[in-house]
């Protein structure tokens, strides 16, 4: 009815606004290259005898786009609106939030320029030469103000779960970046690291795991702590436990890198350490994914009814299977077999695209009618069509590749009995790959075109509606002098 | 105290924090301040808003 306190503030979510459409513009752009290189490895001819096209500079800036430019998008957007609205606060500066995108998508576009130029440091996913990694630290830093100021000027006496994982995702980021991307500069693109050997090696697995569990997880976990009971209207199963579920994981996470070292020389002791705290991950990794599946208990039926839980919750799906194949590939006597094979790929995107992507396509689709004014996206039923066409692509995909890898890993084991000589050369390997190379390929293909269905929704709704002007009650023991806003009705 | 002490130590000290968070989360006391803490996201739905525009349908046909 009518408003008891004249106080109000506005929240701000432009750049939320502003985040949700560089996400699906992102996204769009990181799968077709992704779909782009599947091709090159069936027909090596599509890099047209250009060095900007192979194979070496595509894949790099494929994985930047999705990683930093689809999903990390989509996660400081999320955070800036689920941050504003469980603390019933505005963000703590406008400006800075306006800083932290327009900045990081410099970052975005500076790492489209330079790694088809060939300018990289080597270190898988922290490719980028250090003048951007100096802009990257900046923008985090500047997104770790906003976010963290924004929780201490909150208007409510608990931090809601989502925010701790968002928190943790912030706060373990800047850390991993800072320390992994210590390097000599030699001129203004190129240089080294500051460590040698295996020890560099171990940095950056320590970087590269951690960027997994807490850029790729933690921080998409807590997308899911508030866009799943939202969307299901109910609130989460247990919220007891999944406060232990965040302590156990940010504790856990942090040991897991060596796995990605097997059998090399890292000592050995570092290796079983990670394999046996990457096993041990299984447990938080199901208690959280169980939690998010159970929100739905007793309302299973809304399921049918709406894709856009179908895609948070087979996006929980996919988190489960893939958190139990991951410490399945980090023991030591499986990785022999699944490590350097298109197996580590399958898996990569069975998180990747079935749990990451699902889970931001579904928490968008939740969003962006709320950002403009609508109740409801443009067409639901398109919604259930790109369901459908992701989760087809995404299952084409992982299946192809489990086959070719544990396929791969036996051909390049196996040894003629007779004189220990081995049975298959690589190339022979590489031939019987190509069949399971293109149904990825097609498997690729369905996901673009489900997220170009996607950006034809966004376009319409947003076409249909207006941006979203919403404010919160001030409390009234708030004293300071808040701007008395004027709504427009 | 040597490197190889400390290590140990902060191994056990880490556990028995868990133990606690454990213990914090599933105690009798803690349940009120949590079940309104899972419930706080849906407080914006609940009070009737002049600036209504956004309203959400629910999407379950109930």
């Amino acid at each position: 009815m009518s408003q008891t306190n004249p106080q109000q503030i506005e929240y701000n979510l432009k750049v939320v606004r502003q985040f949700a459409v560089v996400t699906v513009i992102w996204g769009i752009i990181g799968m077709s290259l992704g779909v782009f290189i599947a091709a090159q490895l069936i027909w090596p001819e599509l890099n047209f005898d250009t060095p900007w096209l192979t194979y070496s500079r595509l894949r790099p800036l494929h994985t930047n786009a999705v990683i930093f430019a689809f999903g990390t998008s989509a996660l400081i957007g999320t955070s800036f609106y689920i941050v504003q609205k469980t603390c019933k606060t505005a963000l703590f500066s406008n400006r800075l939030a306006s800083f932290v995108f327009w900045s990081w998508q410099t970052v975005i576009v500076l790492a489209v320029i330079t790694l088809p130029m060939g300018l990289s440091s080597t270190k898988e996913y922290a490719e980028l030469e250090w003048p951007i990694d100096i802009l990257i630290t900046l923008s985090w830093v500047a997104y770790i103000i906003v976010f963290f100021g924004t929780l201490v000027k909150r208007n409510t006496s608990h931090i809601y779960v989502a925010n701790w994982f968002y928190g943790g995702f912030i706060v373990t980021i800047a850390v991993l970046h800072i320390v992994n991307s210590m390097a000599i500069p030699v001129s203004f693109t190129k240089s080294y690291s500051l460590y040698a050997g295996a020890v560099d090696a171990m940095v950056q697995w320590w970087y590269g795991h951690n960027a997994v569990g807490f850029l790729l997880t933690a921080g998409f976990l807590g997308m899911m702590y508030y866009f799943v009971p939202k969307q299901a209207e109910r609130p989460v199963y247990s919220y007891r436990l999944s406060v232990v579920h965040f302590w156990a994981l940010i504790s856990l996470y942090i040991w897991a890198g060596p796995h990605h070292l097997h059998y090399t020389a890292l000592p050995d002791w570092a290796q079983s350490l990670g394999m046996v705290m990457s096993v041990i991950l299984f447990v938080p990794s199901w208690g959280g994914m169980i939690n998010g599946i159970m929100t739905l208990s007793g309302a299973w039926h809304k399921l049918k009814t709406d894709p856009i839980l179908r895609f948070l919750i087979v996006s929980l799906s996919f988190y489960g299977m893939s958190t139990f194949e991951g410490p399945m590939m980090a023991i030591k006597s499986v990785n022999a077999l699944s490590h350097y094979t298109d197996w580590t790929v399958g898996h990569v995107h069975s998180g990747a695209l079935g749990w990451v992507a699902m889970i931001t396509i579904g928490s968008l689709y939740y969003l962006i009618p709320r950002l403009w004014s609508q109740t409801q996206m443009h067409s639901i039923k398109w919604i259930n069509t790109h369901f459908w066409l992701h989760t087809i692509g995404v299952v084409l995909y992982i299946v192809a590749l489990w086959i070719s890898g544990v396929m791969q890993g036996l051909m390049w084991r196996a040894v003629n009995a007779t004189d220990g000589t081995l049975t298959y050369s690589f190339v022979e390997s590489v031939v019987a790959s190509y069949p399971f190379w293109f149904i990825r390929f097609v498997g690729g293909l369905f996901i673009v075109a489900g997220m170009i269905l996607m950006a034809v929704n966004v376009y319409r709704t947003i076409r249909a509606g207006k941006p979203t002007v919403e404010y919160v009650d001030a409390p009234v023991e708030h004293s300071s002098p808040a701007p008395t806003a004027t709504q427009s009705a | 105290m040597d490197y190889i002490t400390w290590r140990s130590f902060y191994t056990v000290l880490v556990f028995v924090l868990f133990i606690g968070v454990v213990w914090w989360a599933f105690s009798k006391g803690s349940k009120k301040r949590f079940d309104e803490a899972a419930n706080s996201i849906f407080d914006e739905d609940k009070k009737s808003n002049l600036n209504d525009s956004t309203k959400q349908e629910s999407k379950n046909n109930e």
